[in-house]
């Protein structure tokens, strides 16, 4: 490999290739859920943060028109100046909206609007959005609203994968269901005949002292119900309330299992095969250890 | 069963959560995959029928199978016990 073929390769993964050598390789993620509460913005904020953390320039973009969170997750809530809609209207342009997470050069955040106005997402001018942004960055990062209104169609329409946010729970599962079904029918490639979004399954606040007493569905028994591949399990926490609280994506904080665990499913997503930790309870780990077979 | 319930007093609430959701999500997907027309075609079937024999809306059943490769439209009518109508069993019995 020649100097230029090494130059070539390092100026790919610190995002800063010509536009024209980027196009068409950016991937737009829809973070989706159908359910709420499930933990949506906690999952983009980490797998965004997790994508700029391996070198992939990074924009997570916020959805939820009118209820305006992932700024706050991201702790960037008294930066925003113009957001999503301003730039759809044209009243801004992309660069004076987007801001620069202060801990990563790799990551953006684009704020969305607290208008009312639920049809503000009008879809050509998200399209036309969408595409400028595929011009800076290799990974779009879309965190959709709960429900299969307008938002969260808006959200998966234009999706190349979807991770679908559950939670152990039946009205969480049944959701995802139907989000899966609605990414199956509704997206853009589902349109244009294209080969179709593809799906992985995040699974949440998984608890696995409650699956063993058979409290909670077990992980296997949420990918056999859902049949789609299994992208990670994220152990229930309290870092994950501390990260939110302090405005830190959970991946910056290193002793958290659930920022573990989601470096482990951005590793995961990026082809590498890694095992899946905290899906067995605590004590077993520490007999393990106990035993010296950790 | 009532032995063995002095060891495990409550069945295993996630068998049961897992048993409901399939359940539940086999009849939705069913549902969701179904075209848009069925309702409709069902409406206009038992209307049709309706003419001659005495019907009600639960004695019908149009489905959308698939097996392999090949997916089949299935009409259901239960006719038995049905009563011909009065008045239109002429009508019947020259179509027949």
């Amino acid at each position: 490999m020649g100097v230029a073929a090494d130059l070539a390769e390092v100026q790919n993964r610190s995002g800063f290739m010509t536009p024209q050598g980027r196009a068409g390789l950016a991937k737009v993620i829809v973070i989706t859920s159908g359910k709420g509460g499930v933990g949506k913005t906690t999952t983009s904020a980490a797998f965004a943060a997790g994508l700029a953390l391996r070198g992939h320039k990074t924009v997570v973009i916020d959805f939820d028109v009118g209820l305006r969170n992932l700024d706050l997750v991201m702790g960037c809530e008294r930066r925003v100046v113009f957001d999503f809609i301003n730039v759809i209207n044209g009243d801004a342009n992309l660069n004076q909206a987007l801001i620069k997470d202060k801990r990563h050069d790799n990551l953006f955040i684009f704020p969305t609007s607290q208008t009312r106005d639920k049809n503000a997402l009008k879809r050509d001018g998200v399209e036309r959005v969408m595409e400028e942004l595929k011009q800076q960055f290799e990974y779009i990062i879309c965190d959709s609203p709960a429900g299969i209104e307008h938002g969260a169609i808006t959200a998966l329409y234009f999706a190349d994968s979807a991770i679908i946010v559950t939670n152990p729970e039946v009205s969480s599962v049944r959701d995802s269901d139907r989000i899966i079904g609605i990414l199956a029918s509704k997206s853009r490639r589902a349109e244009r005949n294209e080969p179709p979004v593809d799906v992985h399954l995040l699974l949440t606040r998984y608890d696995p002292a409650r699956v063993a007493k058979g409290e909670m569905l077990a992980v296997e028994d949420v990918k056999e119900i859902l049949s789609i591949p299994l992208l990670g399990v994220i152990p229930e926490s309290e870092s994950v309330l501390r990260a939110s609280n302090t405005g830190t994506p959970v991946v910056f904080d290193e002793e958290s299992p659930a920022g573990r665990a989601y470096v482990d499913a951005v590793a995961r997503f990026l082809g590498e095969t890694r095992e899946m930790r905290f899906v067995k309870p605590e004590r077993r780990n520490f007999f393990r250890a106990l035993f010296g077979r950790a | 069963m009532g032995f063995f319930s002095l060891f495990q007093p409550r069945r295993n609430s996630a068998s049961i959560a897992k048993e409901r959701l399939k359940i539940v999500l086999a009849h939705e997907r069913a549902s969701s995959r179904a075209p848009d027309f069925l309702p409709i075609l069902q409406k206009e079937l038992l209307a049709v029928v309706g003419r001659y024999v005495e019907i009600s809306d639960d004695m019908i059943r149009v489905t959308l199978g698939n097996a392999g490769d090949t997916s089949s439209l299935e009409i259901n009518i239960e006719i038995e016990g049905a009563k011909p109508k009065t008045g239109s069993g002429s009508a019947l019995s020259a179509a027949v």
